[in-house]
């Protein structure tokens, strides 16, 4: 009976581990990623995952025209320096960081609206292929009330 | 020598389950690495071809805009504050399905922020407490809980305060059924939301308004764009049942915004070195007549006025 109920003790521990993964990340994306946005208001929309050296991500969202956005791409610091672009519609490129020393925010407007895509592409780091690093990347939104 | 046994399996137990617990709180390198090598020997003799559409698997995030961004939106197109166009809060005990609760979920959100942004006090602790109804019934445990409300009261004549409150109770929300799993309720929440901003952005535009100017009609020509990104990530989770139901509907609001016409000019991104923010130069042109938005108006009135029945 004891031993039932040490396995169901081990068993629960190791069935909450991803959601205190999880929770590490969504704690990473408030503290760190959030406050960073500030004097812009954050959205309350989350968008965050646990990414590995290499790997890239997207994300698609209308921006309105006359309004006042900063975007933050963070990540967890074993990840080094994540790139993000802006794409629209035909594949232009519209900003990269790391033309910019691989800033982590970006203010911008638009005269019109416009859906977009922001490509995330985190980089290799030279460790062993076989053991690759990955953290939380936090996407997050700021915007003007004006 | 039974006692020893049990004594030291005992401890076997407590030190793996220590471990369990020192794997769970260590960075997430540990729990992925130990995924990925799982997958390595699922791949193990799997088709080449899969195993590389596996690896450039991207993670791809639509992103609707939320509650808090859609009553900005309506805000800064000049709208008004009319609190008969919200959800009553009464209306609270009607829900009882996942599917409700969660569209309403949305639809309280939306008159929380439209109701703050304009500094209705009263409803807007109506509103957050509405919508914490809906959140305890979705078991989103937390999202919305008494400190939060609490502080809400404390700082009820502080606008920034307040806004900054319904933010982090839609990053709690939205991260708990991320973290979950909880895509299809998250997508069914947003939509909800959305429609409510179309609901009280339609209700909104005068009846002599000229949509070719009017900022709000703008507004609702806008959501074309965002409707892309509503079936996108509606169709990610196509398998959930509530998801069909709303995909029906959004379906039926697509069939009348592809009759809106809109075309854009090239982009060229213009910095500002003074202030550091860059401008999207572009033009773009719509068309569409006062029929397609009589059409449109009644299309959402229809929805929305099942979603809150």
């Amino acid at each position: 009976m004891k031993h039932i109920i040490y396995l169901s003790i081990l068993l629960a521990v190791f069935a909450l581990a991803p959601y205190k993964v999880a929770a590490q990340c969504k704690q990473f994306a408030k503290n760190t990623c959030k406050v960073g946005l500030a004097p812009y208001q954050h959205d309350g929309n989350y968008h965050a995952a646990i990414l590995l050296e290499g790997e890239e991500a997207e994300l698609y969202k209308t921006f309105y025209s006359n309004t006042d956005y900063r975007i933050g791409v963070c990540g967890a610091n074993n990840l080094g320096n994540i790139e993000f672009i802006l794409v629209d519609g035909t594949g232009k490129v519209l900003y990269n960081n790391k033309l910019h020393s691989y800033d982590w925010k970006w203010d911008f407007r638009l005269d019109a609206s416009q859906q977009l895509k922001i490509v995330i592409k985190i980089p290799v780091s030279g460790n062993q292929p076989e053991n690759p690093m990955e953290g939380c990347v936090a996407i997050m939104f700021g915007f003007k009330d004006k | 020598m039974n006692i020893k046994l049990l004594t030291s399996k005992r401890t076997l137990l407590i030190l793996l389950a220590f471990m369990g617990l020192v794997y769970a709180g260590c960075s997430s390198d540990k729990s992925k690495s130990s995924e990925s090598k799982v997958s390595d020997d699922l791949i193990t003799g799997m088709d080449k071809e899969l195993a590389d559409k596996i690896s450039t698997a991207k993670k791809i995030f639509y992103s609707l805009p939320s509650p808090l961004e859609t009553a900005i939106l309506i805000k800064n197109a000049g709208a008004t504050y009319d609190a008969d166009l919200l959800n009553p809060v009464a209306n609270t005990s009607k829900y009882n399905t996942n599917l409700e609760m969660a569209l309403n979920l949305g639809i309280f959100s939306t008159n929380l922020s439209y109701a703050s942004l304009f500094e209705q006090t009263q409803a807007t602790l109506d509103y957050i407490n509405a919508a914490k109804k809906m959140a305890d019934g979705l078991s989103i445990l937390d999202a919305i809980d008494e400190p939060t409300i609490k502080r809400l009261e404390e700082n009820i004549n502080n606008k920034d305060i307040i806004v900054d409150i319904i933010s982090e109770t839609l990053l709690n929300s939205n991260s708990f059924l991320e973290d979950r799993g909880l895509q299809a309720t998250a997508a069914v929440i947003l939509v909800g939301g959305w429609v409510e901003g179309l609901h009280i952005a339609t209700s909104l535009v005068p009846a002599n308004a000229d949509i070719k100017t009017d900022k709000l009609v703008e507004r609702i020509i806008d959501q074309k764009m965002t409707l892309d990104i509503v079936m996108s990530l509606l169709e990610d989770n196509a398998d959930d049942i509530d998801v069909q139901a709303v995909m029906k509907d959004v379906q039926e609001l697509k069939s009348i915004y592809d009759k809106i016409k809109i075309t854009h000019s090239e982009i060229e991104a213009v910095e500002d070195p003074n202030t550091n923010i860059t401008v999207l130069k572009s033009e773009s042109s719509v068309k569409i007549t006062p029929e397609i938005f009589k059409e449109l108006s009644l299309k959402v009135k229809e929805i929305r006025t099942r979603y809150i029945s």
